[in-house]
Parts: structure tokens; C-alpha cells; sequence
């Protein structure tokens, strides 16, 4: 029996999943959830940006405002429900839990106070998203039979605006100095900054993405948010050695011999399948290298980190069990 | 205008006809070469390589002999660097290093979304009236968060760009990257969405206290104010309504000046340019984006598709995924040598790399069957990272190199 794996974010309810563009957010989000879900409990998976991501990936009808089960668990596994916040719906479901607004709320509607509150007034918007996040993290009695979840994963904006979009208090500062909008900031954002809360960051093993993810950490400490793990997505396969890759690189593979092994397991090698296989390995060989300057830069970092494989299918919605196994392994529970 | 105020789907685009006639490549030299050509939008979603992409075809054109301003939105640092645009100052800088056999020029700048912002205010008010605006603490807050500020911004500032163009020939071709939005088609509807807002009757609830013609406060008016203030709170109500009655001047100007770039934007000598990823959910960004570019008669030259994993020329002699794979297999053993390990290694690469190409091309396939129209071009994937000129060259001269 190989030694238990401690676990790697012990007591976060919270997990929110941040990064830069094209580092596959939505991806980590969906096995992170199916992996948090194996142990039994009950995982809810928000969306935010009405990119409808977890339809698209889980191959189903886009989700409307509304908790559906979207990955059943098998045996001893708990299910997975997905939700898709929109700013309007949130505003409307506030205003009618807290205000019982009536024909007021219509109103609103109608003179197209929802729509500036939900996409011009600054931060408001960002307030009902996060806002939403924190009643199914933190159920009221103003809720009736709404289910309790084990763990959230909220596949969050990305990390040039993550900042903004979870420290949303020092800009309401300014705007909304007190009223139900600030008191409603300061309870999310107690939430977002205490132990139960965990905001990791996805990245591929690239320049760029590396120095965002490096930054938005940086960030994020000095504004006191609660920086969880980095999620290394889409990593090389590793089956060439530091030998092999040294040999590729320096030119000095003897290719009667590769074209001999080959053949070995029945394969025509030829100059030109054998100078294809060379090129190819040498692209890889300079690609791992540059993988590994990236991967020491994250290492620096004090932050627990995990590697995810790229599939060479690309990410199906078979492929995302595949992933969440990664991630238990590594000590997602 | 005529586009609703929530933004609906736009109908597909297809090809109902029996025999679609297809576009074949993409001819970059041809768009960058042709001096009707003004403006060049690079639009797509995040994480495409937009950027890169923009920055290559500037330099490509500029070294074709063209006067050419590049405006990018949010660089990595180190190509910033190797242009030299690190430095905010949200005006464009000469290029150094590029050949200007040809007689072309670079300049190149990053783009200011706040400052841009501020210059419009400045340029259309009075300066007391403008200072009273800037320090308005809603007029802070919008001017450096408002969803679609930075688009917005960024046509602003091609608008001036295409202004000053005109003006005194300094440039001949002005290349635009598109900000990373939510989605690829925030900058097309952030002026719109600004004017709308600025129209609403919203607005006009806002101006009511400061106005105050009574007759306006009907029992609607009294009962939204109510609501308003018992949520976001009298305070925020009052900066909000100082910001819109500063503000009210401007309305005019704004909208017209939005009503301008759009109109710029389906102008003759502007192509678009879609980027994407050889990736599902890109393409089909960039599917959307094409209809909708369509809808709204705007002129696209074409689809570049970024990194994908090509055969080359050598590659002709195929050796098969499912043969590789076995042999992959076979050579997984406890005891294998050297070599075994190195051609295992490069059997699963050479396996991975035919399943992706397969998979791209699919997708590609699927594309190109909806929109046959559209002229593609693809971008081989680099073994490394571009930041600096011999890069974007590199990116440029694959990106000219397109089969048939």
C-alpha cells in the first residue's frame, strides 16, 4: 500500500479557480470538483462569465440559473451540481429574499435600474456574482430546502482581474460607503478571506502564464486574499529522460541504431520516418527545457503545486475522471 | 440604432448555397500589401495569441514598406520590452531594429484604458467642468472598472489613432489588438452599450433630483428612488447623480463619438482579422464572431489559426498513431536500454502529435464546412516562446507562407 497522501487543503469549503486565458480554468474547476466529490460529499461547480464552460464540457443543455446535478457519482462518490450565475438573476433573487420587493422590483426592471446596477455601476456586479457564491456556501433560513454542499468550486474570472473581482470592498469603499450593498461586500469578502477559503491558480508551463500566475500571486498576499495551490495544466508526457533529451539536443543520436530498435517492434524505418521522429523529439527536448526553467520559477514560490497531464484527445468529458484521479493523487480530498 | 439592448445571438451565417464556393488560404502579404487597406482589427478570445499575432503582421507590413502603428492592449513583458513600450505613456513609440529597406516605419503602443478615458473627458468639457468630473468618485470608479471600459477605450483610441492618421500621414496602417474579454465581442458592443445607458431612461431618474422638474417624479420615479435608496444608499445616489448632471454634457459627444467608431469599423478600408486556437471552444468563438462580424457588415479578411501542430514537408511519409502507440507498448519494459527508451519516447510524441493533428483538423474541417467563405491561414506551433522581432518575424513569415 503506498503511503496515504496528506491532504492538500484541509478545512477550505471555497475553492476558487483563477488563471490566465487558455490555461484551461474551466477544465481544473470541473475535476477539481469531481475529485473533492469522491470521498461522498456534495459539490456545487459556479460559473460566472455566461461562457456556459461546464455545458459545453459535460456535454449537456447550457444551464440556466438554477443548482442542477450535472455529474451523478458512482459507489461510495457524492454528486456534483452545477450553477450558472448570471449578475440579473442574482440581483432579482437578492432583492426578492431580502426585500420582498414586489411591484417595486418590476419597476426597477422596467426603467433599467437591474441592468445598469448589473453591468455599469462598478463592482456592483462583481458584489451579486461572489454574493450568490456566498448564500450557497453559507445556506440561510431565507432559502427553504436549498440543498448544503460539502465544497464549492467557483471557475472564477480570470487573474488579471481576480483582484478586483474578489476584493471588491476597496472599490465599493468610495461608492457605497454604507446600505445593505456594503454590508453585503463585507460578509463575501469576510468569507473569501478567512481559512475556508482557498483561491488556486491555473497555468501551463509557459512564459507568460507563469510570470501572470507569479504575479496574481504576489498580488493576492499583499491583499491579504488566502492563496491556495497552483495547478500546473497541460504538462508534457515525460517518457523522454534527461539522457534522451541531452542526446536530441546536442544532435548526437545514432540513427542506425534508433532505425534499428525501431524495426525491432516491426516498424518501417525509414530515413525520412526516422528524421521525422528526430525533429519531433528535438521540439519536445526544447519545449521540456523550456518547461523546466518555468516549473523551477513556480517551485520559488511558497505554494503547493500540482501537475495535470495534457491529453493528447484534448479534455472530453471522459477525460475530466481522468484528471480528477491526478488531482486525488496528488491530495485533492 | 437598430441591435436590441440585450445582446441576442446572431443567426448563423451558412452555406445554404449547393455548391459552396471555398476561399482557399488566407493571403496576408496581399491584405498587408493593399494600400486601401487603413485598419487591421485582431479580434478573438483569450489566450489565442492576439497579441503576438498583431505584433507580427505590424512588423511584417512596416517591413513591406508600410507607416505602421501597432496599438496592443496587454503585452507580455518581454516582447513590451523588445518594442520598446513598456513604459505607459499611451502614445506610440518608434520601433528600433526593424529593416526599413523598404521604406517602412514601426511604432507601437500599449494601450491606457484610464488615461484614455480621462483625455476624453478633457477634450470635451470645459477644464473646470472636466476637473469636477474627474474627481467625482463614481466617474473613478467607472473610468477604471466599468464592464467594457477597455474595449470601449481601445476603439476610442483607434479612432484617434485613424484621426491623427488622416490628419498628417504619419502612419498608413494602424493594427489593433482586442482586449481579453469575457468575450471576443465585448468591443463591438461596449459603445453601444454606453450609449444605450447614456439614452436610458435610467439616466434620466438619475438627472431628475438635480433637474428637478417635478412632473417627472411619478409614482414609478418615487417608488424606483425608494428602492434605490434602500439599497445602494443615499450616498451613492447623490455621487452617482453629480457624476450624470456633470456628465450630461458629454452625452452627445460620447454617443456620437461611438456612433463614429463603429461606423470606422465597417468602413471599406478596414479588415478583420479572426484569431484563434486550434481548440473547440476558440473555434467556436470565433465561428460566433464571424456571423456576427457578418451581421453587421464588417469587413473580414480572414481566420489565422495559432500554434497548431502541423506535419511538415517530412512528415508526408506517415507513420500512423496505432502503429506508433503498439510499438510504444512494447517497449515499455523494466529492462529496456538506451535506445529502446528513446524510441519509446519518441514513438508516444509522434503518436501524440498525429492524434492532435487529426483532432485540429476535424475541428478545422467543421469550421471551414459552416463558413467556407472565409480564407484560413494557420500558425504552426514554435518550439519556444516569442519575444523579440526575429520571433514575430518568424510568426510572420509562417503566417505568409500558406499552402495553395
Amino acid at each position: 500500500m503506498p503511503a496515504p497522501v496528506t491532504q492538500l487543503f484541509p478545512g477550505v469549503q471555497l475553492h476558487i479557480v483563477t488563471g490566465k486565458g487558455g490555461t484551461g480554468k474551466t477544465t481544473v474547476a470541473a475535476s477539481l470538483a469531481i475529485a473533492l466529490a469522491a470521498d461522498g460529499g456534495d459539490v456545487l461547480l459556479c460559473e460566472v462569465e455566461g461562457r456556459q464552460g461546464f455545458a459545453q464540457l459535460f456535454d449537456v443543455p447550457p444551464l440556466p440559473y438554477e443548482e442542477r446535478l450535472i455529474a451523478r457519482g458512482t459507489g461510495d462518490a457524492g454528486d456534483v451540481y452545477a450553477l450558472a450565475i448570471d449578475a440579473e438573476s442574482a440581483l432579482m433573487e437578492y432583492l426578492d429574499m431580502y426585500y420582498r420587493l414586489g411591484r417595486a422590483g418590476k419597476a426597477l426592471d422596467r426603467f433599467g435600474v437591474i441592468e445598469f446596477a448589473t453591468t455599469i455601476a462598478p463592482g456592483v456586479r462583481d458584489v451579486l456574482l461572489t454574493g450568490k457564491v456566498y448564500e450557497a456556501a453559507r445556506r440561510n433560513r431565507r432559502n427553504k430546502d436549498a440543498r448544503e454542499y460539502d465544497a464549492i468550486v467557483l471557475d472564477a474570472p480570470p487573474t488579471g482581474r481576480i483582484a478586483q473581482f474578489l476584493n471588491v470592498n476597496n472599490e465599493l469603499a468610495g461608492l457605497a460607503k454604507m446600505g445593505p450593498i456594503k454590508a453585503q461586500a463585507d460578509t463575501v469578502t469576510e468569507l473569501i478571506r478567512s481559512p475556508q477559503c482557498a483561491i488556486h491558480l491555473t497555468t501551463v508551463l509557459e512564459e507568460m502564464p507563469v510570470q501572470e500566475t507569479i504575479d496574481g500571486i504576489h498580488e493576492m498576499q499583499a491583499t491579504g486574499l488566502p492563496v491556495g495551490g497552483v495547478f500546473i495544466n497541460l504538462v508534457r508526457p515525460q517518457d523522454l529522460g534527461d539522457d534522451e533529451r541531452a542526446l536530441l539536443l546536442e544532435g548526437k543520436v545514432d540513427n542506425k541504431r534508433l532505425a534499428k530498435t525501431l524495426e525491432a517492434q516491426g516498424l518501417q524505418a525509414t530515413p525520412q520516418i526516422v528524421q521525422t521522429l528526430l525533429a519531433e523529439g528535438r521540439d519536445h527536448a526544447e519545449r521540456r527545457a523550456l518547461e523546466d526553467t518555468q516549473r523551477a520559477l513556480i517551485a520559488e514560490l511558497d505554494v503547493p503545486s500540482l501537475e495535470l497531464p495534457r491529453l493528447p484527445g484534448g479534455v472530453e468529458y471522459e477525460g475530466l475522471y481522468d484528471l480528477a484521479a491526478v488531482l486525488r493523487k496528488g491530495g485533492i480530498r | 440604432m437598430s441591435r436590441s439592448r440585450k445582446r441576442t445571438p446572431p443567426a448563423r451565417v451558412g452555406a445554404l448555397q449547393p455548391e459552396p464556393r471555398h476561399a482557399g488560404s488566407l493571403n496576408i502579404d496581399h491584405l498587408l500589401g493593399d494600400r486601401r487597406v487603413r485598419i487591421i482589427v485582431c479580434c478573438g478570445s483569450g489566450g489565442v495569441g492576439k497579441t503576438t499575432t498583431s505584433a507580427a503582421l505590424a512588423l511584417r507590413a512596416a517591413e513591406q514598406g508600410r507607416k505602421v502603428v501597432v496599438l496592443t492592449i496587454d503585452p507580455a513583458r518581454r516582447l513590451a520590452q523588445s518594442m520598446g513600450i513598456e513604459a505607459l505613456d499611451n502614445s506610440p513609440r518608434p520601433v528600433h531594429g526593424i529593416s526599413d529597406a523598404a521604406g517602412g516605419e514601426l511604432e507601437a503602443m500599449m494601450l491606457d484604458m484610464k488615461r484614455t478615458f480621462d483625455e476624453v473627458v478633457q477634450s470635451q468639457a470645459s477644464p473646470e467642468k472636466a476637473q469636477q468630473i474627474l474627481d467625482n468618485p463614481f466617474y473613478i470608479a467607472v473610468s477604471s472598472s466599468f464592464a467594457g471600459t477597455q474595449e470601449y477605450m481601445a476603439m476610442e483610441k483607434l479612432g484617434q489613432l485613424d484621426k491623427d492618421a488622416q490628419k498628417s500621414g504619419r502612419w498608413d496602417l494602424i493594427v489593433v489588438d482586442t482586449p481579453p474579454s469575457r468575450s471576443a465581442l465585448d468591443f463591438l458592443d461596449a459603445p453601444e452599450r454606453l450609449s444605450s445607458f447614456l439614452d436610458g431612461r435610467f439616466m434620466r431618474l438619475l438627472l431628475a433630483p438635480a433637474k428637478g422638474p417635478a412632473r417627472l417624479m411619478t409614482a414609478g420615479f418615487g417608488m424606483v428612488t425608494r428602492a434605490l435608496t434602500t439599497i445602494i444608499g443615499a450616498q451613492v445616489l447623490q455621487d452617482m447623480s453629480a457624476f450624470v448632471s456633470a456628465f450630461d454634457t458629454l452625452f452627445g459627444g460620447f454617443r456620437a463619438r461611438a456612433q463614429r467608431t463603429f461606423e470606422l469599423l465597417q468602413a471599406d478600408g478596414t479588415a478583420f482579422l479572426v484569431i484563434a486556437a486550434p481548440e473547440r471552444d476558440a473555434l467556436r468563438e470565433a465561428a460566433y464572431f464571424v456571423d456576427r462580424l457578418s451581421q453587421e457588415d464588417m469587413p473580414l479578411a480572414g481566420l489565422v489559426i495559432n500554434r497548431t501542430s502541423d506535419l511538415t514537408e517530412a512528415d508526408s511519409e506517415h507513420l500512423s498513431a496505432n502503429s506508433a502507440m503498439a510499438a510504444y507498448e512494447k517497449l515499455q519494459k523494466p529492462d529496456a536500454d538506451s535506445y529502446e527508451r528513446l524510441a519509446g519516447g519518441l514513438l508516444r510524441l509522434h503518436a501524440d502529435k498525429m492524434r492532435a493533428v487529426t483532432r485540429e483538423q476535424d475541428l478545422i474541417d467543421r469550421f471551414a464546412s459552416a463558413h467556407p467563405d472565409v480564407p484560413r491561414a494557420k500558425i504552426r506551433a514554435l518550439a519556444t516562446d516569442v519575444h523579440d522581432l526575429s520571433g514575430l518575424r518568424q510568426v510572420g513569415d509562417l503566417l505568409a507562407d500558406q499552402p495553395g
